[in-house]
């Protein structure tokens, strides 16, 4: 179900149903977390991908009127040049689709190649919620604030990047970029 | 009860998938959507393995890999939106020049 979902999300023409359709290879995904015995894992997934980032793309989608593809880009590339242009752009498709067919071939030859007894998982499985917290704040408090860091930096970035250009302010104060 | 093979070839898969939509997609909305496709595909990985070994580290792996996912999609829409105020597209070969 997630392949089909992911497979349709590069499949769709319109982004606003590859937003919706990657929410549900998502929600595919953190069944297969509660599969695994992560259910934080599973609750973090919902409401931080599906719920934060997913709005996040499908406002930004919303908010540029999303243009279909290619629309834009045929009319303007076959005025002058036209065939050139796309003889151009039908290269790096090409390669991209070779590419990924070898990289899938490959993957799934060396994981069935590979030493077929690896099976089912053992019996031991740490999955509480209790242990995750204890190593994240013990054992990886460093990443953790390291990571509180980098997201200050994203998001002064992203204001600063989406900012319109405003006139300096009179007051004085230069409004420098 | 699916083996850590079959968890592992579906992520591959995803990620042949998230690949593919980077190098075949002419959008850059859909190429950030094929990086989150690629960095799901890892996350699982992550999970699967966890699992198997029976530690926990696999898991606080992947909280982190999705906050810098969560980073780096407001970073990367917030330069979309900056690249079609300049030049109303949002194709990427139209964005080949460095400077503007």
């Amino acid at each position: 179900m997630a392949v089909v979902a992911s497979l349709l999300v590069i499949a769709q023409r319109n982004p606003i149903y590859s937003v919706l359709l990657l929410i549900a290879s998502f929600g595919a995904l953190s069944g297969l977390y509660v599969l695994l015995d992560a259910p934080f894992l599973a609750v973090i997934q919902i409401i931080v991908y599906a719920g934060a980032i997913m709005v996040l793309f499908l406002f930004v989608v919303m908010l540029l009127n999303a243009p279909h593809e290619d629309t834009g880009y045929d009319a303007r590339l076959r005025g002058p040049q036209g065939s050139g242009a796309i003889s151009a752009r039908s290269g790096p498709m090409r390669f991209g689709a070779a590419l990924a067919a070898a990289l899938i071939v490959e993957l799934v030859w060396a994981l069935t190649e590979g030493e077929g007894g690896a099976g089912s998982f053992s019996g031991a499985s740490v999955s509480s919620v209790r242990a995750i917290g204890r190593s994240l704040f013990t054992d990886y408090a460093f990443a953790f604030e390291v990571t509180s860091v980098l997201i200050l930096v994203a998001m002064v970035g992203a204001v600063l990047l989406a900012r319109r250009d405003v006139p300096a302010p009179r007051g004085g104060a230069t409004g420098e970029r | 009860m699916p083996t850590l093979n079959q968890y592992l070839v579906l992520s591959a898969t995803l990620f042949a998938i998230g690949t593919a939509g980077v190098f075949i997609r002419r959008n850059l909305i859909t190429i950030l959507l094929s990086i989150e496709i690629m960095l799901n595909a890892v996350n699982l990985t992550f999970v699967a393995f966890g699992r198997a070994l029976g530690a926990v580290d696999g898991q606080i792996l992947v909280f982190f890999v999705i906050t810098v996912a969560a980073a780096e999609a407001a970073v990367g829409l917030a330069i979309v939106i900056g690249l079609f105020r300049h030049s109303e597209s949002l194709n990427p070969d139209s964005f080949a020049s460095l400077k503007w």
